[in-house]
């Protein structure tokens, strides 16, 4: 045993693991890089960086087959040689501060990318000049919600998350009256109005609703940069006397759809995913400042009034390009805006690790000037004790 | 003589210097001068006329000189007045530079028609306009990266056949034979009670101006309201037609109108009163616009950039010389040249800082223009420390070599853009922008000294072990050099990313180009540390990094996605294309067994 765990370690604290693994890594960012053309920026993060290992899918065969190591891969085995070079190898001396310190940035700098893969949400938060919003929605993934609006001042929200209508089953749920079982779901698909000709083999109708003049025409999943799935579902709701009829929700109809049921008003509506905040934004105003004669966007500002749900914070922010609000752990961007500039986007991304980038880059730049700053000294000293001056 | 070489040398590139800043001739009697250093406004930019007629000229036809059909060498201000002022003479003139067979084709052109082979006139290419519009607008419904080079073509000579007529609708009522007249009847037409025919002049007249308006190409006429970049200019068109329907004379309006009168007339005296009551009037509003005006005509006369390029050029060639004889005269000489070629491109590149009022790097052109400089700025250290005629050699080289890419890329328009929102942000130009474009100087060095190595191993005897320790130190150093700045650069793009979209790294081409280069430079660092490679051997991998930081500077521009792409550009393509084919030439000459060395036996 004694052996291998030797020869194991001899391995990993090697340097020319961490050559190896460098050019490997500058081939895998290469090879990304020119794939983004084909694939777009998404699909390229996971097929290359998120991921354990590269597949190439034989066209012909449909069989994918393992070619390159993935960034995971890559990344750990990067950070493995780098811990085991320090713990075995590098005694700490103080010629070698600089170089402690800028591996240790480096480790930290990976540490970090890993906990963003892990914790970084992303969502945006959309709102028209005057409105008021305590949620931001996910860009892609969608939930379905069933509203009871019976009551005018309050309303009872079920959310049914999106994998559970791609998984199928029938679900009953004890603030609903009846159950939702859904017939058909498509990850994207488009709603179109129904032409004379029935619909597409083996895709369900709906009988009630807004989508008894609509069609849905499943489309492949697409993972363009400009492009977005739009899912639809068709959903039968079953009451105690038997199917209340098939309903079609789609991300592309926004309109909640109402219906009545044993005196209760219900809206039903597929919409993106919701994350509420605990506390509120108002826009107050947004601009966007184009250079004169010229339609070059200049700047684009959101004035927002920010109320927090205890009521400690009730402020104005003004939210701009380069300058972004934290607040609650969540940090707000101006990423957008929309009809005619009287509707701001904002990007709204949680990442608790968001700090451990500014720590690592500190390090890094200190620990190399350290480095290269002591090299250049000694080099210096040497020539000086070497070659006389030329007077 | 061998003594005072460098002092000559020293004497002689300033007195060249000095030159550059004469001003240039005209027509006689016209203060072409005072006209070009009137301020406009033009894509968000207060700029002068002498800066619209030279990327005009650029755009139009690849270069600033234009000779006549008389045979008259124009400079650009005469050119640009011509323009405006008496288009009908201006039709002649064969600016249009036209090099696609199938496009001269298209126009019923033949190569033999054109001024040297390649450029033409409005007048001949007028009768197939149409032809040519309708031909850009299908080439244009077709998606930038699938277009075929005729389809590349029509639109190009499109967009400057576009180009010149917006030109000649910015300042002149289009078909009018008397500008100051014309425009000075409006008040006329703006009293009540017009009878028909006024009622009709008066119409036609509002018809030409709003066309002028729509389409006139800069803007003349300030606001009084506003302030610095966020005051609002108008179109002569747009002013005039305002001072018609207010049946008032707007004298921002008729000394323009006044101005092309006097040019067409040929009075010079009125022309040069004119051009000074427009300087007095822009002042009183905005006094920036004409001292930035002003500073800036005097800085493209100047053209220090392109004096920077025939003494980067000598240089080097004493550089070289200096090896083979005369060693220090000669070395000393090149040093001197290389540093007055910088301080010619430090003026000139502290001159856009000013006139930008952003730090030195703002887009692709500052960058090419930064990467040279830090370059030689490096060159002039290491040949302060080694004495060996390195530095002015690869200063050289790399100086001249981003001046020509500068060059390429200013022939797309006015080099000095408005910053796009997320871009305006001077903290993270200058800090993010700055330290990157340094760590490409420093990479592209290291590969340039190797390149010095290679040659001089392979092809000469002059690689003695003296200089061949010194290249690989220096090489070393440099390396370590950028791979601080190319590491303290990437990470402090991902802060800014954080900043803006919040999200520290996205994997987007330019931010993946710069982690290649940063991932190389570890790995050369590592594989040297390993001993896996040696001095040779490190050499090879430094020319290699000329290749890698070429890809991140021009290659992810072109892969036409992502956040920093700025356009497609094909024709940079073929070029990244040779210089990569190139470098591996030399990575293979590096790569010859040692004994083919010709200094093999100077060990």
């Amino acid at each position: 045993m004694k052996p291998f765990l030797e020869s194991l370690k001899v391995f990993f604290v090697s340097l020319r693991l961490t050559v190896v693994l460098l050019i490997l890594s500058m081939l895998l960012v290469f090879v990304a890089t020119l794939d983004q053309v084909n694939l777009g920026i998404w699909a390229v993060q996971e097929k290359f960086f998120r991921s354990w290992v590269v597949y190439w899918t034989w066209p012909k065969l449909g069989l994918a087959i393992p070619v390159f190591p993935g960034g995971y891969l890559l990344g750990g085995l990067l950070l493995i040689n780098l811990i085991c070079a320090h713990v075995f190898r590098l005694s700490f001396t103080w010629r070698k501060v600089g170089l402690q310190l800028a591996h240790g940035g480096l480790i930290l700098l990976l540490i970090g990318e890993l906990l963003t893969g892990i914790w970084q949400r992303e969502s945006f938060l959309r709102m028209d000049q005057g409105e008021t919003k305590s949620y931001s929605e996910a860009y892609t993934a969608v939930e379905l919600a069933l509203v009871d609006v019976t009551d005018a001042s309050e309303d009872q929200v079920v959310v049914l998350p999106e994998e559970w209508l791609a998984r199928r089953p029938v679900t009953q749920h004890p603030a609903l009256p009846f159950r939702v079982a859904v017939k058909a779901y498509f990850p994207n698909a488009s709603v179109e109005r129904r032409r004379g000709a029935g619909p597409a083999a083996g895709v369900p109708t709906a009988t009630q609703g807004a989508g008894v003049q609509l069609a849905v025409n499943p489309l492949p999943i697409t993972y363009h940069r400009n492009e977005r799935n739009t899912p639809a579902a068709l959903l039968e709701l079953i009451g105690t006397e038997g199917s209340l009829g098939t309903w079609m929700v789609s991300i592309q109809l926004t309109e909640p759809q109402r219906l009545a049921y044993q005196g209760r008003a219900w809206e039903i509506v597929l919409r993106p995913k919701r994350t509420y905040h605990p506390f509120s934004l108002t826009l107050l105003r947004f601009s966007h400042d184009k250079y004169p004669g010229t339609e070059i966007p200049r700047n684009f500002s959101s004035r927002v009034r920010l109320r927090s749900a205890d009521g400690r914070d009730d402020r104005e922010v003004t939210i701009l390009m380069n300058s972004p609000l934290r607040h609650e752990g969540l940090t707000l961007y101006q990423a957008g805006f929309d009809n005619n500039d009287t509707t701001t986007i904002l990007q709204v991304v949680r990442n608790p690790s968001w700090l451990l980038p500014y720590v690592s880059c500190a390090m890094l730049f200190a620990g190399l000037m350290v480095e290269f700053g002591l090299s250049l000294a000694a080099h210096l000293r040497r020539r000086r004790a070497r070659i006389p001056q030329p007077a | 003589m061998k003594r005072y070489l460098p002092l000559i040398v020293l004497v002689l590139a300033l007195v060249y210097l000095g030159t550059t800043f004469r001003e240039p001739h005209g027509r006689v009697g016209f203060d072409l001068g005072s006209f070009g250093r009137i301020p406009i406004l033009l894509n968000g930019r207060i700029k002068p006329l002498d800066t619209v007629a030279r990327t005009s000229l650029l755009s139009l036809q690849g270069r600033q000189r234009l000779v006549t059909p008389e045979g008259r060498s124009l400079a650009p201000g005469e050119w640009l007045a011509e323009v405006l002022y008496q288009p009908e003479k201006a039709d002649t003139y064969r600016h249009f530079l036209i090099e696609n067979a199938e496009v001269l084709d298209l126009l019923g052109l033949r190569p033999e028609e054109g001024d040297g082979g390649k450029r033409f006139s409005y007048a001949q290419v007028r009768a197939r306009a149409p032809e040519l519009e309708r031909q850009g607008r299908l080439a244009e419904e077709t998606e930038a990266q699938l277009r075929s080079p005729f389809q590349r073509q029509v639109i190009t000579v499109r967009n400057r056949v576009v180009l010149y007529l917006r030109l000649k609708a910015t300042l002149l009522l289009p078909d009018t034979t008397d500008p100051a007249g014309e425009i000075a009847a409006m008040t006329g037409l703006a009293r009540p009670g017009l009878d028909a025919t006024e009622q009709r002049a008066r119409e036609a007249l509002a018809n030409r101006l709003t066309y002028m308006d729509r389409f006139g190409y800069f803007r003349v006429v300030p606001r009084t309201q506003g302030e610095g970049a966020l005051r609002e200019w108008d179109t002569f068109g747009a002013a005039a037609l305002a001072a018609l329907q207010a049946g008032r004379e707007s004298r921002g309006v008729s000394a323009h109108a006044e101005l092309a009168a006097a040019w067409r007339t040929g009075d010079g005296d009125r022309f040069n009163a004119l051009t000074q009551e427009l300087h007095r009037m822009i002042e009183a509003i905005d006094p920036v616009a004409l001292r930035k005006g002003d500073f800036e005509t005097r800085f493209n006369a100047a053209a220090p950039f392109s004096s920077s390029m025939g003494l980067y050029v000598l240089a080097f060639l004493l550089g070289v010389a200096s090896w083979l004889g005369w060693t220090e005269p000669l070395r000393r000489s090149a040093f001197v040249l290389l540093a007055v070629a910088f301080a010619a491109s430090t003026l000139g590149i502290a001159a856009r800082m000013w006139l930008e009022g952003r730090p030195p790097v703002t887009n692709l052109y500052s960058s090419a223009l930064f990467v040279g400089w830090g370059a030689v700025l490096l060159c002039l250290v290491l040949e302060r420390m080694y004495r060996n005629a390195v530095g002015p050699v690869a200063g050289g080289m790399i100086g001249l070599a981003t001046l020509v890419i500068a060059h390429h890329l200013s022939l797309s328009g006015d080099t000095m853009e408005m910053m796009r929102a997320v871009l305006d942000s001077n903290f993270w130009l200058a800090t993010h922008v700055v330290v990157i474009t340094v760590g490409y100087s420093a990479m592209f060095l290291a590969g340039f000294l190797a390149i010095i190595y290679v040659v001089r191993g392979v092809l000469t005897s002059s690689l003695d072990r003296g200089t061949r320790d010194a290249l690989y130190r220096m090489v070393y150093g440099v390396v370590c050099f950028a791979t601080l700045f190319n590491l303290t650069g990437t990470v402090l793009g991902g802060i800014w990313a954080d900043q803006s979209w919040g999200r520290f790294w996205g994997w987007d081409p330019k931010e993946n180009g710069a982690l290649i280069i940063v991932i190389w430079s570890a790995v050369m660092l590592h594989a040297r540390l390993a001993g896996m490679v040696r001095e040779r051997g490190f050499m090879g991998m430094a020319v290699f990094g000329n290749i890698v930081t070429s890809w991140s500077w021009f290659g992810t521009n072109m892969l036409g996605v992502g956040l920093h792409s700025y356009g497609f550009m094909d024709a940079a393509f073929y070029a990244l294309v040779s210089f990569v084919v190139s470098q591996l030439v030399i990575i293979a000459l590096c790569l010859l067994p040692e004994a083919k060395w010709r200094s093999a036996d100077s060990r």
